[in-house]
């Protein structure tokens, strides 16, 4: 059976020439870049080389890029690092949909006595910016809010919001994780003071990871260590995750406009698809100003979990934003933070498309969905036979 | 990803005893969209309160739907005294187990067996005396106590797995741990002093507004409903329903687990939401 991945923002395939580009590093290149050998030395060359290619996808300059090992460690490397260099100041901003990496941090640090605002989103995902900029306050050291959210794909106005930050002395930082390599960056062109990004979502390998600080910017490092990435991260260099991350962002240069074109045309034909074809469902998150390669569905009174298991007896691959993927009991904090009902995020289904998607697996997932919901409404004591349109927001 | 044994696999993907029986002898509705899992029940018994018939209807998870499945199929054929004997663990066991955090489903079953027996006898379900525990998902101590009892659950954790109690916003965990060491008769445990800013009475009531305000308001709105704040006496949070809400059954559930729910994410954990009739 194949495989129909529509999971990509969950995590991505390694690209094939990511992975031609990386096994030199696993086979005969495994000298450490920190030796005077000539042997281990010359790697250090070809993470230059890779460090480059990934300040090219950021516009950044070489020195503002540290390598982590994942975005969670960039997340937390940037927030501590910016309550290090703001000490007496006790206020973090953050929103109330952010990926746990930085949520459950802030939550850690409040129950530490800092005060943490959560900006609230609209009924669309979209942030509240009045309430952001009114939460900005002269005890705030640092306001951390996401470029696009993982969940709905909605992208927030990250450079306003680092725009009214900067006017009051307050460090910005921005979960870039689901944007980088979907839409274009250009961070010569914005106030944004540090970015989180992970290799595994743009078609580089797990463990990967690099944290953008704005040249300037105090820093404090979270992993103390050797001298490595000008002492601002310790540990030997994840040498192959670097050069596969480099490659991974030649290819999201060479493949920005694919994404915004192809894979935004195929994200359309499944979503148009679905809701012609599926009575009673809605789209959460504004169309407007949506990342191009997400689709958040609900399909009304029927439980996710049980859609992507039947969904995978076709090979079909997503996710869902109910208690029961959840890990915990309750719905995707992203979709009750939009005031989504319970009978709709229950049964909220995320489809993620890549470039290496096909007309062929959107077309694929409208012939077989609709049959699944139907026999799981059918199952369901809540669902009336009334056949409404699709209220697409 | 789950681990589900075959059997829930063989009867979630092919549930026995789908739909509802037109004039069941005996019928129960347990669980509700908002918990994530609900169960219809319905059973048609012979002169010899013989169960010669038992449909459902499910919204929920895989393990949801086989538990229900496997329900149907088990109490087909039994009388009324046999089929009062099933716990859930004869649920999940037919189903050749359930991972330890969906054994809720099980109960589930259970209780919409229970339920249905009740309903066939003309005897109310919950004990007066039952108060909730967890506002979150609407559990009794009687319900926790129960769990605790039939399958041995020695921890929170374990009750939360069972019942769903405590799986929300956790602030009945210290309830929860007293009701097992009431049962096991154990030493109660020391609660443990959490360390957090304290808000002054004025910062508080401000807050409370606030949320109201942005968080409550408009969702209580949306369904014809209002609330009014009366009065905040130490962490107890006084409203009074308006609109749509004030004769609205469901309200004291619904009201406790989401105003109080919001004001405890917002405020202060130790918030308690009380509604007054002002």
């Amino acid at each position: 059976m194949k495989t129909i991945y529509l999971d990509n923002n969950a995590t991505t395939m390694v690209a094939p020439e990511v992975v031609e580009a990386m096994l030199p590093y696993l086979r005969e290149y495994y000298g450490n870049p920190s030796s005077m050998h000539t042997f281990g030395g010359q790697v250090a060359r070809k993470i230059t080389d890779a460090r480059q290619k990934i300040a090219s996808l950021l516009g950044a300059d070489l020195d503002e890029i540290i390598i982590t090992s994942c975005g969670t460690e960039s997340d937390n490397t940037a927030i501590m690092s910016a309550l290090a260099n703001n000490p007496g100041k006790n206020h973090i901003v953050t929103s109330r949909v952010e990926h746990p990496a930085v949520k459950v941090l802030c939550e850690h640090l409040a129950q530490k006595g800092y005060r943490v605002t959560f900006v609230p989103v609209d009924s669309e995902g979209r942030l509240d910016m009045d309430a952001y900029e009114a939460s900005l306050t002269p005890d705030t050291a640092v306001a951390s809010i996401m470029w696009a959210n993982n969940e709905t794909g909605v992208i927030f106005p990250v450079e306003k919001a680092a725009h009214l930050a900067r006017e009051k002395g307050i460090l910005f930082h921005t979960d870039a994780v689901q944007a980088i390599g979907k839409i274009p960056v250009s961070m010569k062109e914005n106030t944004i003071d540090m970015l989180s990004l992970s290799g595994h979502k743009l078609h580089a390998p797990k463990g990967i990871g690099v944290l953008y600080v704005r040249r300037g910017t105090g820093f404090s490092p979270f992993l103390i260590g050797g001298h490595q990435e000008k002492g601002r991260r310790g540990g030997t260099e994840n040498v192959p995750g670097i050069i596969a991350l480099g490659k991974a962002c030649e290819l999201a240069v060479a493949n920005m406009e694919k994404e915004n074109t192809y894979v935004r045309e195929l994200r359309d034909r499944l979503e148009t698809g679905l809701c012609e074809a599926i009575s009673q469902c809605k789209v959460n998150g504004t169309r407007d100003e949506r990342l191009p390669n997400t689709t958040n569905i609900s399909f009304e009174f029927i439980e996710g979990e049980s859609i992507l298991l039947l969904m995978d007896q076709f090979g079909i691959c997503a996710s869902s934003g109910s208690a029961c993927t959840s890990g915990s009991l309750q719905p995707s904090h992203v979709l009750r933070a939009m005031g989504v009902p319970y009978t709709m995020a229950h049964g909220s289904i995320r489809f993620s498309l890549s470039v290496y998607n096909t007309p062929e697996d959107v077309d694929i997932v409208i012939r077989e969905l609709p049959p699944i919901i139907e026999k799981l409404r059918v199952l369901s004591p809540y669902w009336a036979t009334s056949q409404g349109a699709c209220a697409t927001a | 990803m789950w681990e589900y044994t075959d059997k829930v696999k063989e009867h979630f993907l092919n549930p026995k005893n789908v739909g509802e029986i037109d004039n069941p002898d005996a019928v129960a509705e347990v669980g509700s969209i908002a918990c994530g899992d609900a169960l219809k029940l319905t059973m048609k018994l012979d002169e010899n309160k013989r169960i010669v018939d038992a449909k459902f209807k499910t919204f929920g998870c895989a393990s949801a739907i086989a538990s229900a499945s496997a329900l149907t199929e088990l109490v087909k054929g039994k009388t009324i005294e046999e089929a009062e004997k099933i716990t859930n663990q004869e649920i999940a066991d037919y189903l050749g187990g359930l991972p330890p955090e969906k054994m809720h489903c099980s109960v589930l079953g259970q209780e919409a067996l229970e339920k249905a027996i009740e309903n066939y006898r003309g005897v109310s379900h919950k004990k007066p005396e039952e108060v909730i525990v967890c506002a979150c998902f609407g559990v009794t101590d009687g319900e926790i106590e129960r769990a605790i009892r039939q399958n041995h659950l020695t921890s929170v954790e374990e009750v939360t797995n069972y019942t769903k109690a405590g799986g929300g916003c956790g602030n009945c965990h210290d309830k929860i741990q007293a009701i097992i060491d009431r049962v096991y008769e154990t030493k109660e445990r020391q609660a443990q002093p959490v360390e957090r800013p304290k808000l002054s009475n004025l910062q508080k009531i401000r807050m409370i507004e606030e949320t109201i305000e942005r968080e409550i308001r408009p969702s209580l709105k949306h369904d014809g409903g209002d609330i009014e704040l009366v009065d905040v006496v130490g962490n107890r949070v006084l409203v009074a329903m308006r609109g749509a809400c004030a004769t609205c059954q469901a309200s004291q559930v619904t009201m406790k687990g989401f105003v109080q729910g919001k004001l405890q994410e917002f405020v202060a954990p130790e918030i308690i939401v009380e509604e007054v009739a002002s």
